[in-house]
């Protein structure tokens, strides 16, 4: 099984990045886009185990070393395949 | 008084500060490795600037799990002081020493250059060294030191005046044109509520030596050697 983690800037966090992504898209000619923020993408490939259990596991992981959470909010996701 | 630098996979300012310690201000001084569980009796714990564990997932977030900060935690609750420069600094936050965090310039880039600083207040081991009212001026070099807290944090820090460097022009005026990276408060650097522990963007071991530049960050050093003289 899978846990698909997304981590993204707190929504009252200045995000330099996204901001610079958001300009090129309307430079592009995208005028639909209000705001763009850029976070981290991560995947763990997980043991066999009840979903809850490693659900309750990587959000531990994710308090404790995949986000920081004084400026980022996170997301988990258990797949089975 | 004998000064102990953490070197951990990825520092490159560790020996700027040994060197600085030992040739410069004659203070004992020896590194330690971030897999060591002793400290070797240092007195003073600096975590230097560099790319500690490659940033990787955020800069400081691998370091602080480093062997060697177990020991450093200790240090700093026994009321001990502790420098962190730089990535120092970003480690200090990620580990829950320091408030805040360090994010990204809001330039988006990498800055590189002398800037100047305003000491806000005497009051502290890591300024008492310096003149009131002095503006000091010390290289930076980060790509992520905006330094950002909840307005609560920002309203601790002001009201037990725990910000002791804020970027401001050479006469001390604070103002954006002058801030090089988006900090609140345009704060460079602060201190614990215990006032043991302190983290800073710039980089006082590079103005060490006149012929470097400048000896500006030397006070800060010295003012921690004479708690222990």
């Amino acid at each position: 099984m899978k846990a698909l983690v997304y981590i993204t800037p707190k929504a009252d966090i200045l995000d330099p990045q996204g901001k610079a992504v958001g300009s090129a898209l309307q430079d592009l000619g995208y005028e639909g886009v209000d705001e763009v923020k850029v976070g981290r993408y991560v995947t763990l490939q997980l043991k066999s185990q009840p979903v809850d259990q490693a659900k309750a596991q990587v959000e531990d992981m994710c308090r404790k070393l995949l986000a920081n959470i004084n400026v980022e909010t996170f997301r988990v996701e258990i797949t089975e395949d | 008084m004998r000064f102990g630098i953490v070197v951990f996979p990825g520092s490159n300012c560790d020996h700027d500060c040994y060197w600085g310690l030992k040739h410069d201000l004659a203070y004992e001084v020896n590194f330690l490795w971030h897999r060591q569980k002793d400290l070797v009796g240092s007195d003073c714990i600096i975590l230097p600037g560099g790319f500690a564990h490659g940033d990787y997932l955020r800069a400081g977030a691998i370091a602080r799990f480093s062997p060697i900060m177990e020991e450093v935690v200790k240090h700093a609750h026994n009321g001990k002081p502790v420098i962190g420069i730089c990535n120092g600094f970003q480690v200090l936050t990620e580990i829950g020493l320091l408030p805040g965090a360090l994010l990204k310039n809001n330039t988006l880039s990498f800055i590189h250059k002398p800037v100047t600083l305003r000491i806000e207040h005497r009051d502290s081991l890591f300024t008492r060294s310096y003149k009131t009212n002095a503006v000091i001026e010390l290289p930076i070099a980060h790509g992520q030191g905006r330094y950002y807290a909840s307005d609560e944090v920002i309203a601790e820090l002001q009201s037990e005046n725990r910000i002791l460097f804020r970027y401001s022009s050479p006469k001390g005026e604070l103002s954006s044109a002058w801030n090089p990276n988006g900090s609140l408060l345009d704060i460079a650097g602060i201190c614990n509520a215990a006032g043991n522990i302190m983290g800073m963007m710039p980089h006082p071991e590079r103005r060490m030596n006149q012929q470097l530049g400048g000896v500006d960050g030397r006070a800060i050093f010295q003012g921690v050697a004479q708690a222990f003289a």
